[in-house]
């Protein structure tokens, strides 16, 4: 105990590396453990990029580094390759080991090659709760002996043995590094002792056990063998080593020692499986076998998909209507409140036409945030994600896309940025840049509010959820076909292979959900409260100034000498457009309406599609602010679909649908993309590449609606 | 023969694997190795995809890549 790490406050600190395959509930693990809120569903590939779980369990301070799921420790996709360079390179007292027990022996073939790292090392055989429910029974402690590390049974879902894994995670972090207990083949072993006897003969020092080191000479680790080059004693291990591969390539018949490691690995998972685990029955149908017979069936899979989707967005319009009329009320009601309590005067209108017309805009498209998040997080949490992925890959392929891809584009639907990231999942570059490409055409979250505003003040409301749907069907089919194009002219090349794991069918708890949707839920609030609010308020400044006294003298003599009410009415409305029009605001809309002319918008739609840019909540809470603005303010307010629904024309409506659901997706969310394409030149192809098609499909929307009406 | 040529609900032994060195890894981490008994359990339409099942895995793949399995039965 020289110089362990420590915490100011006395206490040590133990660094813990979270290895596994994926989807054996590592994430799920350190929730339970470490109360974080780490991302949980039910594919392979939730976790991307490592992150870093604190807390403090007695004198210990615990800092978990969460590590993408990897089958077995290669590069074969970026996220696996933050795996390996992690184990390689980073600092870690230990690593923890996450084991999916129903599916052990598979597990364990990971579990050999960590041994084999020659680390510290615990295990956690978790999904105690499953293996149970389908009679798998592990003996843990001849588990223990036979692997030389400490396993633990857990279950992450009903919390149990998790203070058994602390007690053994602290033990092992107290005690000295064990010899490494990895029994191989014999012919293996009998070469691996050739080699540690000579080394020990020698007196050979080395931070690794000399039999970790033996087996690493075998594999023909290139870290060991630039280490020895410089040692005198390389000239003696090297006959050695060269006998030692004379004789497995005799015995296994092949050259290729990856495969005679692989073979020995899947050896050790085998034997110590037959030692120490009970299949008390077994090969019954499973429940996830007869929902997949139905689910997956090859012909009635993809409409029962279909369908639900269809379902879905019935759902999120006709339950979210129900709520969204109360809140629709209740902010209509806020704003004549405050109009009437602070008077006809600048702070009114700043906190009634900019602040509140802004966010309440923003926030009556909660509902159907939260019923959109609810489906996307049944999707991630039941299993049935990688299912869609199969029944699509057939069709996506024909348009040149990876069944993988459904992954990052389904979670695109939600928002653009965990998209862009869950791409990392591709392993071709070619591949993962195309899906970076087409993510943008999943219309997210954000973009709902438009579409419901849009579609509830043009369509009746039977209609409505119909719309929607096809909204953003259209949307997705529009981006596969863009994948088409994109793929025969910029991403050409060889199709990669599509091998994916089907986890099985797993009833999400409450909990889990909730803790989803309710993130999100709050997330999007916040962003209302916080960065809408800073827009709302801008954009109420940039329509109310630059003041224009003599136009609005000019106007008041005028409104004095009106004949009538009515007059004088007009008048006063006529001045309110023309005061919003001369702002810096109209200033800017009229300066690019002769680019947004041609697709039937007025300056006040162009002018929200620039905030947009921005955050798409942007634009609603835009079209709030600059549509209230032309009212008379005396006059009784009205809801902002009614308002929307006065001032737009079908045509141009549906036109700024078109371009709301091809354009470049929110600033946050350009600068992810940015970062995970590799530089500024993607996202200036982005820009041109997402500009262009909105503007030549909105324009083409604007004129068949404008023939057809 | 190869993986691919099994019908829906049939099972074989692998005998062979001729994949890349990324792809057999992968293949073999999956559990797909020489000796292990595999069964195919759906077939997309027009047979571009199949599920296969391999102890307790279940994975899907293309047929371009069940091509690269050999089994027998
Ligand atoms: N029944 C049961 N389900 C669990 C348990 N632990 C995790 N799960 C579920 O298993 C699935 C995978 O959990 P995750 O925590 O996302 O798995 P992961 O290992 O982090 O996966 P990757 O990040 O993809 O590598 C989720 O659906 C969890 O709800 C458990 O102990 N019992
Ligand atoms: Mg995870």
């Amino acid at each position: 105990m020289n110089d362990v790490a420590k915490h100011q406050s006395g206490r040590k600190i133990i660094k813990v590396a979270l290895v596994g395959q994926p989807n054996v509930g590592k994430s799920a693990l350190i929730n339970s453990i470490g109360n974080a809120r780490l991302k949980v569903g039910n594919f392979s590939g939730v976790t991307v990029k490592k992150e870093v779980v604190r807390f403090v369990r007695g004198d210990y301070e615990f800092k978990i580094t969460d590590l993408p799921g990897s089958y077995s420790l290669t590069d074969y996709t970026i996220e696996e390759r933050v795996t390996k360079k992690y184990l390689d390179e980073d600092e870690y007292d230990l690593i923890l080991n996450v084991v999916d027990s129903t599916n052990i022996e598979r597990n364990l073939y990971l579990t050999t090659e960590l041994l084999a790292l020659n680390k510290k090392i615990v295990i956690a055989l978790n999904m105690t709760d499953e293996a149970v429910n389908e009679g798998v029974h592990i003996n843990e402690q001849q588990l223990s002996k036979i692997l030389g590390a400490r396993c633990v049974k857990t279950s992450a879902l009903k919390k149990t043995g998790i203070d058994e894994l602390i007690d053994a995670i602290i033990e092992t972090y107290n005690s000295k590094l064990p010899d490494l207990h990895l029994q191989f083949s014999e012919p293996f072993e009998e070469e691996i002792a050739n080699i540690v006897d000579f080394l020990q003969a020698k007196k050979f020092q080395c931070k690794i056990s000399l039999k970790a080191l033996a087996i690493k000479l075998l594999r023909e680790d290139r870290q060991a063998y630039q280490r020895f080059h410089e040692e005198p004693i390389w000239i003696e291990l090297l006959p050695i080593i060269n006998k030692a591969y004379q004789h497995l390539y005799l015995h296994y018949g092949t050259k290729d020692l990856e495969d005679i490691f692989n073979d020995e690995k899947n050896a050790v998972a085998k034997g110590a499986v037959a030692e120490t685990v009970v299949f008390e029955k077994d090969n019954r149908l499973s429940l996830t076998d007869k929902i997949d017979a139905l689910l997956m069936h090859q012909v009635v899979g993809l409409p029962i998909f279909l369908f639900m989707m269809w379902g879905l967005f019935q759902l999120t319009f006709d339950i979210g209507s129900i709520p969204m009329d109360w809140i629709d009320a209740f902010f209509v009601a806020l704003i004549d409140g405050t109009k009437n309590f602070l008077g006809h005067t600048e702070l009114a209108s700043v906190i009634a036409d900019g602040a509140i017309a802004g966010v309440g805009a923003v926030v009556l498209f909660l509902p159907n945030i939260i019923i959109l998040f609810f489906g996307i997080a049944l999707l991630e949490t039941t299993g049935y994600m990688s299912r869609v992925a199969f029944l699509l890959d057939g069709f996506f392929h024909k348009f040149g896309l990876h069944g993988k891809s459904f992954i990052p584009l389904v979670t695109g639907f939600g928002c653009s940025v965990p998209a862009y990231m869950a791409s990392r999942t591709l392993k071709n570059d070619r591949d993962r840049l195309l899906t970076l490409f087409i993510i943008g055409f999943m219309s997210c979250g954000a973009r709902l509010p438009i579409y419901v505003l849009f579609v509830g003040a043009f369509f009746a409301e039977h209609h409505a959820g119909n719309i929607l749907f096809l909204i953003y069907i259209s949307g997705a089919l529009l981006g596969i076909l863009a994948a088409k194009i994109l793929k025969m002219t910029v991403f050409k090349g060889k199709d990669e292979p599509f091998v994916m794991e089907m986890p099985k069918y797993r009833l999400p708890s409450f909990k889990l959900i909730w803790h989803t949707v309710s993130g999100q839920a709050l997330m999007y609030l916040k962003k209302a409260g916080t960065f809408i609010l800073m827009a709302s308020v801008l954009v109420w400044f940039a329509s109310n100034y630059p003041k224009q006294p003599e136009l609005e003298q000019a106007y008041q003599i005028k409104i004095e000498q009106a004949a009538d009410d009515a007059q004088a009415k007009a008048l006063s409305n006529e001045l309110a457009l023309s005061k919003l029009e001369n702002s810096y605001l109209g200033m800017i809309g009229h300066a690019s309406e002769p680019f947004f002319a041609p697709l039937g918008y007025d300056w006040r739609m162009a002018v929200a599609l620039e905030t947009g840019l921005a955050a798409k909540e942007v634009v609603v809470a835009t079209l709030g602010v600059l549509y209230g603005l032309g009212d008379d303010i005396t006059e009784q307010h009205t809801g902002l679909i009614e308002k929307i629904r006065e001032n737009i024309s079908l045509p141009a409506g549906i036109s700024f649908i078109v371009f709301v659901m091809i354009y470049l997706p929110c600033l946050a969310a350009s600068m992810v993309f940015m970062r995970e394409a590799g530089g500024w030149k993607y996202l200036g192809y982005l820009f041109i590449f997402t500009t262009v098609t909105a503007w030549l499909l909105s324009f083409a929307a604007f004129h068949i609606t404008r023939m057809l009406v | 023969m190869t993986l691919d040529k099994l019908s829906k609900g049939e099972s074989a032994i692998i005998t062979a694997i001729h994949a890349n060195r990324e792809l057999k890894n992968r293949f073999n981490s999956f559990g797909l190795v020489k000796g292990a008994r595999i069964s195919v359990e759906e077939r997309s339409l027009g047979k571009k995809t199949i599920r296969v099942r391999i102890n307790k895995t279940r994975i899907a793949l293309r047929s371009a890549e069940a091509e690269k399995i050999e089994v027998k039965a």
